[in-house]
């Protein structure tokens, strides 16, 4: 029997640029997998050191006020933000809305814009008030 | 109709909707995430207006039904919607029956088990006695 030949591919996933729609999507994904995983963590953690009394809440404070401490809680808060307008834009995409390309690029532009200017919001305020 | 259905009459004869039962999990996934829109807004905003972020404060605040019920629901409906996500990004990447089955089986694991710490937590503040 003839070997088989290697027959050409469609390069229907090597050829692609970067572009909003598919920045929203991956980002999507990477901010829930991050809120999940370490945003979950921290909360779980946050509640069993205010049950365990003053002591460990002190402890959990003291690391969040930490400039790593900061930069997660920052990150995290970013990550909520993002994947909650990347989410109310998939639930308008589900349905059927908006896949008009240039409203569709608009959203997606607008998610990332208005994530960044949300955690801003966020942070001026937090760090305004406590110092 | 189940749920796991394509929606439509049209896309019944087309053969549309889902394969098996994905349908009943896609919906779970956005039914979870319109309930985290709501929660998640509410966490925030609730940390935002407590007069202070301290011991005393946070577990007073989580003493009251409408500190208390609202946190329940937001650690249940997050860790529920955490693993209707990750579940979507094992089942992308992870083809091999046996791998996808044992990692939905740990992801089911840690979540549930998660969940039942920050439920813990929880409860023993709101049942504890003020301090």
């Amino acid at each position: 029997m003839a070997e088989q030949r290697a027959r050409p591919l469609s390069p229907h996933l090597g050829i692609w640029r970067w572009g909003p729609g598919m920045a929203a999507s991956i980002f999507h994904r990477i901010s829930g997998g991050a809120l999940t995983v370490a945003g979950l963590a921290v909360l779980t953690w946050w509640l069993l050191a205010l049950a365990d009394g003053g002591d460990a809440y002190g402890d959990f404070t003291a690391i969040a006020g930490t400039w790593v401490g900061l930069v997660v809680l920052i990150g995290l808060s970013w990550a909520f933000f993002q994947h909650l307008l990347t989410g109310i834009r998939h639930l308008v995409m589900d349905t059927g809305e908006n896949f008009e390309l240039r409203g569709n690029k608009n959203a997606a532009i607008a998610t990332f814009v208005g994530a960044l200017l949300l955690t801003a919001a966020l942070w001026f305020y937090i760090l305004g008030v406590t110092k | 109709m189940s749920l796991g259905d394509s929606s439509s009459e049209l896309g019944k004869v087309r053969g549309l909707g889902s394969a098996r039962e994905g349908g009943e999990h896609w919906i779970s996934e956005r039914v979870s995430s319109v309930a985290l829109v709501l929660l998640g807004v509410w966490l925030i905003a609730s940390l935002l207006f407590l007069p202070s972020l301290d011991h005393a404060t946070v577990s007073e605040w989580l003493r009251t039904p409408l500190g208390a019920v609202p946190m329940a629901l937001f650690v249940i409906t997050s860790f529920y919607h955490g693993l209707d996500g990750l579940k979507v990004v094992v089942d992308d990447y992870v083809h091999e029956p046996g791998n996808n089955f044992a990692l939905n089986t740990l992801l089911l694991f840690a979540a549930v088990g998660g969940a039942a710490f920050a439920l813990f937590a929880l409860a023993k503040v709101a049942f504890g006695a003020a301090a």
